[in-house]
């Protein structure tokens, strides 16, 4: 198997990002939150990115601030798309009634903006990383619910799911055995993008003070710790930007090799 | 001898496929076919699909689907090389010297345009005929045709007509701009029996009329027959035979077109009724929900153990919601059904697991009909855990004896159904039905999607089975030589009504209602001047009354 270049490419450095992200406190020079330097150093020998708007590591804040953006990204997409997933099946394959009222609720949630939702729900709450957790994952579960209901109302009319139905399987295997893997390939790579949409959100949560809070770092945090050094041409805050960048296209990349792979009627070995 | 119109030399096709996981590579789909045709004469292209007639068909316009290429050999129309010439000169061929007429109507011609601005678009493009003489020319074609309403029918949308008189108005779109050569792919396969003779009798008028040499490709021999001067068999992109139509059906050498030639010969004593029908269906009456018209009107039929009962009809007869309504997928909104002495409930979900085991289905599209992400052991291992909890060796023992009934053999456990052929494919979906150990397996149309040869091979299988099984079918079809074939009694339907019923000799015999005489003569038999005395047959009967 030939695996393109890009693929390549979006697999080294996802591959790289996560392992920043497990290895986080072997890899990162100093601790999180110690201050061992001058205000916005440059980078030099001992700090390799320089120093953030405190004096504390760069480098060492986006290894540890990356652990904290992709271990939220990647527990919300996960909660999102068990979420989304499940009930878009289960309304697909139960049609009338049940569809029509989760499908109505999930537009209801959907015309109100993200961001505005989740500013809101934030301003009422207390931020810790189960809520925001929680909260991304059941505003991103809609979107899911949208593709995975969509894609499963293709499947349920194919001549097999009726024939299972006939058989008198339960909703179970008709759900998880018939559906789903043939749903697999769009879901997957809408896992990809809704990981992207996920650390977007949060960084930018975090960047207007509502994400995770300091002195614990995450990339959107530190942008919004040292945006001010731009006045003075001081560009630690965009290092994190770059990861956040480098991240979202390196998984856009994957994603697509991965829909490119599976979209086949070969069992999706091919 | 005179030039012929189109010369065909060791014409070569190739095209890309693109295997899931591997490199892409070329194939070759026709491997050096060589013809001629002279002008004014017919000639039948048949064979399976995947013999390559359409692709020589559209290579006689000098054009290649997508990913086909013509690699080799030479196509001359009115002695000029169409394959080498720019295209300029191609664009000037298309739609003036050749055209069209493809198998679907309804997806050919523009929904969003009138029937007239679209018939006469290439006359008037290629500078044939001015507007007014183009519309003239096509009112004649649509008379000629047989279409109602020659004057107006121009000036209605696509959707406005039926199937049979939109592959009619496409007919009369090909020959507008007075072409010397016509290509026929399949005109008629889409349409119902009694629609396809009308269309068949209109196409072979106009081209007797308009002196136009054609291409007639089809897959149904009885049909080329009726039309064509000469035929040539075709298999897997290579000639098998070619000969007059008179010699390749009363005479035919190779083995192939024999087979072809002598295909539905299937003969099938037919069962005594028995004291107890296994299925009893009483007065079903059912309409889809949100409709206010009935699809099935008080239907009542009997089908007793062990034997055929063939449904036939028209696409829209409510042959497939009868099977609905049995299934438990339409609850029927009166009547009810008996089954093996019990009287099943409306409705699937309130069935008992026997009920369902024992009423098992197979359908027309096999390759829907089976999950792409199964294998074939799955598929046919699943009734057989589900309904008697096999496992293991004893599952495995089980499945491996379910393909040998088939005649499938080993090796095809661990295939997925992208890598059988359609045969195969129909072959795993009624071992499927079987593994449930049934008392009826309701047979949609499962022969329809497949070639003559493999559907003759289905059939054989099929009645094979219920002889080792004893089980029933209910066997929807709208094909009378399938139902000649297999059936022990029948029922003819029309416009959700069963308009004919009882065993089959009776049903086949005369005094014919007027719409069982209508569809019976409308199947395509396999002898030359058949069309002819259908339709002077039909002509006397109207001068009768």
């Amino acid at each position: 198997m030939r695996i393109p270049l890009a693929a390549l490419i979006g697999l080294f450095f996802t591959g790289l990002f996560f392992a920043m992200a497990i290895f986080a406190p072997l890899i990162a020079p100093y601790g999180m939150a110690e201050v061992v330097g001058d205000v916005w150093e440059p980078p030099s020998d001992q700090f390799l990115l320089g120093t953030d708007s405190i004096g504390r590591d760069l480098l060492s804040r986006i290894i540890y601030g990356g652990q904290t953006t992709i271990f939220i990204a990647t527990a919300a997409t996960a909660l999102s798309f068990i979420i989304g997933s499940v009930l878009g099946f289960f309304a697909a394959v139960s049609g009338g009634w049940v569809d029509q009222s989760i499908s109505r609720f999930v537009d209801l949630i959907m015309s109100i903006p993200t961001l505005i939702f989740a500013l809101v729900v934030l301003s009422v709450m207390p931020t810790t990383i189960t809520i925001l957790i929680v909260l991304m994952g059941l505003l991103d579960s809609t979107r899911v619910y949208r593709l995975a209901r969509a894609v499963a109302v293709d499947i349920t009319v194919m001549d097999y799911v009726e024939a299972a139905r006939l058989r008198g399987e339960k909703i179970g295997w008709i759900i998880f055995r018939e559906t789903l893997p043939n749903a697999l390939s769009p879901l997957v790579a809408e896992i990809g993008l809704r990981f992207i949409f996920a650390v977007l959100f949060v960084s930018t949560l975090s960047f207007l003070g509502l994400g995770v809070q300091p002195p614990q770092a995450d990339w959107g945090g530190i942008v919004k710790e040292n945006k001010e050094g731009i006045n003075y041409g001081i560009s630690a805050a965009l290092y994190p930007a770059y990861a956040i960048a480098v991240l979202c296209i390196s998984i856009n990349l994957v994603a697509d090799w991965v829909l490119n792979r599976t979209t086949s009627l070969k069992g999706g070995r091919g | 001898m005179t030039n012929p119109l189109l010369k065909v030399r060791g014409l070569k096709i190739g095209a890309t496929i693109y295997p899931p996981g591997e490199k892409s590579r070329d194939i070759e789909i026709v491997h050096g076919v060589d013809f001629d045709l002279a002008p004014g004469k017919v000639l039948g292209l048949i064979g399976e699909s995947g013999a390559g007639k359409s692709t020589i068909g559209l290579a006689s316009m000098a054009y290649g689907r997508g990913g086909v290429e013509i690699t080799g050999g030479s196509v001359e129309v009115n002695g000029r090389d169409i394959l080498h010439s720019g295209l300029r000169d191609v664009r000037r061929l298309r739609g003036a010297e050749v055209t069209y007429v493809s198998q679907s109507a309804a997806a050919s011609f523009n929904p969003a345009k009138q029937i007239m601005e679209q018939v006469t678009e290439a006359a008037i493009f290629q500078n044939k005929f001015s507007r007014q003489d183009a519309e003239a020319r096509a009112v004649e074609l649509f008379r000629k045709l047989g279409l109602p309403d020659p004057e107006n029918i121009g000036s209605r949308y696509p959707h406005q007509v039926s199937g049979g008189q939109l592959q009619r108005c496409m007919t009369a779109l090909a020959l507008c701009p007075q072409p010397d050569l016509v290509v026929f792919d399949e005109p008629t396969t889409a349409l119902d029996v009694t629609t396809q003779i009308d269309v068949l009798a209109a196409i072979k008028e106009a081209i007797r009329d308009t002196g136009v040499a054609a291409l007639y490709i089809t897959h149904d021999l009885a049909v080329v027959a009726q039309v064509s001067d000469h035929i040539m068999v075709l298999q897997q992109g290579a000639m098998v035979e070619y000969g007059t139509t008179d010699q390749i059906i009363n005479a035919p050498k190779e083995d192939y077109t024999k087979a072809l030639v002598s295909v539905r010969s299937i003969t099938h004593e037919e069962k005594q009724p028995t004291a107890t029908p296994v299925l009893q269906v009483e007065g079903i009456t059912a309409r889809y929900a949100g409709t206010n018209f009935d699809v099935l009107k008080d239907i009542t039929v009997d089908l007793h153990p062990g034997q055929t009962l063939a449904v036939v009809g028209e696409s829209g007869s409510g042959k497939s919601t009868l099977a609905r309504v049995i299934t438990g997928l339409l609850p029927p909104s009166a009547g009810q059904i008996t089954f093996d002495g019990r009287t099943l409930t409306p409705d699937l979900a309130t069935r008992p697991l026997e009920d369902l085991r024992e009423l098992q289905m197979i359908y027309q599209m096999a390759d829907t009909a089976m999950n792409p992400r199964q294998t074939v052991g799955t598929i046919i291992g699943r009734p057989l855990e589900f309904y008697f909890g096999l496992k293991g060796a004893e599952k495995q023992k089980r499945i491996q004896e379910l393909l040998d009934e088939i005649e499938l053999g080993d090796g095809f456990q661990d295939r997925y159904p992208a890598e059988l052929s359609g045969g195969q494919k129909q072959r795993v979906c009624i071992a499927r039905a079987l593994a449930a150990k049934p008392k009826l397996i309701i047979c949609d149309e499962v022969t329809s999607a497949l070639d003559p040869l493999v559907a003759d091979g289905i059939l054989k299988l099929l009645l094979n089975l219920q002889k080792i099984e004893d089980v029933a079918y209910l066997f929807i079809t709208h094909d009378l030589a399938t139902v000649r074939a297999i059936a022990d009694s029948i029922a003819v339907m029309y416009q959700g009504n069963v308009v004919r019923y009882g065993p089959k000799s009776e049903v086949l015999s005369p005094p014919f209602d007027d719409y069982t005489d209508l569809l019976l003569s409308s199947v395509p038999e396999m002898k030359l001047g058949w069309l002819e005395e259908v339709l002077e047959h039909r002509k006397m009967e109207s001068a009768g009354n």
